[in-house]
């Protein structure tokens, strides 16, 4: 047993980094499916890239966490300049989500294209941001997300209440003395954090995938927020678990896609024959 | 002055821009414009398909691939929508990663020897648009996308010539368009071949990120100025070719990526769009 853990100890780190993600996203992805914010994922996937390239142009150096804070902060200013746009003008909310998405990333384009001219090379590192590679994760890469995912826990477990109370009626919170604001800032902020970690594994396209799908599948079993953010993490989990075990296993099958493929089955299973709001 | 060769990237850029623009005015509208992001998207399962099949990347099955990519995308995302169980966001951001994704697998499975990556139809390369000629009967007719885009274009302002009545009322009053005879269900898959065509069409000049922000932006733009439809339609050209030209010529003379370039222009006239727009309301 261990002279087999030995020999696949790679395998085992990734896949335990990937599902470390899993349930991470699998839980935050209740509070955005719930509040309709799916695609804000999306968005902010594709807005994290010019402040990803904007640190390496800045430091010239590839350390994950600069790189990391590069992307929350421009992550970070792309709901900023949503809720701007979404204060002051009758413009519908994807639209906006859309503008976001496409400015900010033909910004990190351009800036990637300058960032190409350095001789340290960043073509990987637009690469690993379009795509992922939970293949490469190093150890690293598993302490930040173990951090990040015990960050998040954290203060879920210590905002429970308050952020249950938002997610179905944000007037009743505001109505007994608790600030939305600071509430929604704090469900954003984590939501960002989630969404730039796991771009190095999974990719800008199907980041979204692992917010929207766990929590997708597990909202058509259960009625209660509790179980769904538990059934939620569980789906993340084996979907991320499943698709490392599946690329390592097959050849050229890239790690991110089989994950978002398993994923979505589950949801379409789910869909179709969960007891409680089945389809067939 | 500029070469003959960058007159030709720019006019490709320019025709590009317009051609996106007018499905994109309606999907503004109608609230759907994040289907131009999964479109683009799911037509490389399309493109990537025909590709394994026919292996030519000229052929005109590749856009008929990718145009069914799109309308699978459009009729899977309406059918979970419809069934209730997931709301709209939902169900867009589920579903054209799932067809993107197969489509990587493809790609990374069978076609590692082939001129067909996934950055290309992400990203795009206006700059190598002039190496690809159509020669027809031995003469050389100009750039093979600037046909293929000039024939995407027309075909859009016709259809939106002719259609022009039922968009707008099957856009504005769902109801009424019932009651008057037209279906809105078959106006809006006429509005979704008319984005996949023109996702198809653009992908390989400009990528499909740009697609989004060219179909995007320059309305959402001129939704701020305006609210009446035609001028929209007037002002979102207007927006879309001048970002197209000063984004060309940024990039051209800063040396970066000219998608990227002509993406962000959108967004800078946005912003004047929008402070214009909030001006001109605290005066009012």
């Amino acid at each position: 047993m261990i002279s087999f853990f030995m020999a696949h100890y790679t395998l085992f780190l990734v896949m335990y980094g990937a599902s470390l993600f899993g349930i991470t996203a699998g839980v935050l992805g209740c509070f955005a499916l719930l509040r309709q914010q799916s695609l804000l994922g999306d968005a902010i996937s594709h807005a994290a890239l010019p402040g990803i390239v904007a640190m390496f142009l800045l430091t010239h150096s590839k350390e994950p966490w600069l790189l990391l804070i590069g992307g929350v902060v421009a992550g970070i200013g792309g709901v900023w300049c949503m809720n701007i746009v979404v204060a002051h003008t009758k413009l519908k909310k994807d639209a906006i989500l859309g503008i976001i998405l496409s400015v900010f990333f033909g910004l990190g384009l351009v800036l990637m294209t300058v960032a190409q001219k350095i001789p340290v090379g960043s073509q990987a590192v637009l690469n690993k941001f379009l795509f992922g590679s939970v293949a490469t994760l190093l150890p690293v890469d598993i302490v930040i997300i173990q951090a990040i995912s015990l960050f998040i826990f954290l203060v879920l477990f210590l905002l429970w209440k308050e952020c249950c109370a938002y997610v179905y009626d944000p007037l009743f919170i505001q109505s007994v003395g608790y600030s939305a604001c600071v509430i929604e800032c704090v469900l954003t902020g984590l939501l960002v954090l989630t969404i730039v970690v796991g771009l190095q594994a999974v990719g800008v396209v199907l980041m979204s995938t692992l917010l929207i799908a766990p929590a997708a599948a597990a909202r058509q079993w259960t009625v209660r927020l509790s179980s769904m953010m538990i059934l939620a993490g569980f789906f993340g989990c084996i979907s991320c678990v499943a698709g490392v075990y599946v690329s390592a296993c097959v050849d050229h099958i890239p790690t991110g896609p089989s994950i978002v493929i398993i994923a979505t089955m589950i949801v379409l299973f789910s869909l179709l024959f969960s007891p409680v709001r089945r389809i067939v | 002055m500029i070469s003959l060769l960058q007159g030709e990237i720019l006019l490709v850029a320019i025709v590009t821009s317009i051609a996106c623009v007018m499905p994109g005015a309606f999907l503004v509208l109608r609230g759907v414009a994040m289907m131009s992001d999964a479109i683009s998207h799911a037509i490389l399962l399309g493109i990537v398909s025909m590709f394994l099949w026919v292996q030519k990347l000229e052929s005109p099955l590749l856009i008929i691939g990718a145009l069914c990519a799109g309308l699978l995308t459009v009729i899977c995302t309406e059918m979970i929508i419809v069934s209730k169980r997931l709301k709209k966001d939902a169900a867009i951001g589920l579903i054209f990663p799932l067809f993107f994704s197969i489509g990587v697998i493809l790609i990374t499975r069978y076609g590692r020897n082939i001129h067909l990556d996934v950055d290309m139809v992400l990203l795009g390369e206006l700059a190598f648009v002039p190496f690809n000629r159509l020669v027809l009967w031995g003469t050389d007719c100009g750039p093979y996308a600037l046909w293929v885009v000039g024939a995407t274009l027309i075909m859009n302002a016709l259809f939106i010539k002719f259609f022009y009545k039922e968009l707008l009322i099957t856009t504005f009053d769902e109801t009424y368009a019932l009651f008057a005879g037209f279906s809105p269900i078959f106006f809006y898959y006429c509005l979704m071949i008319m984005t996949s065509i023109t996702a198809v069409a653009t992908f390989d000049a400009v990528g499909s990120i740009m697609v989004v922000a060219l179909m995007i932006t320059p309305c959402a733009a001129a939704y701020l100025l305006t609210d009446r439809v035609p001028a929209l339609l007037g002002l979102s050209v207007v927006i879309a070719v001048l970002s197209s030209v000063f984004g060309y010529f940024f990039a051209f003379y800063m040396d970066v990526s000219i998608a990227g370039s002509i993406a962000s222009m959108t967004g800078v006239f946005f912003v004047g769009a929008l402070i214009k727009s909030v001006v001109l309301n605290k005066l009012a």
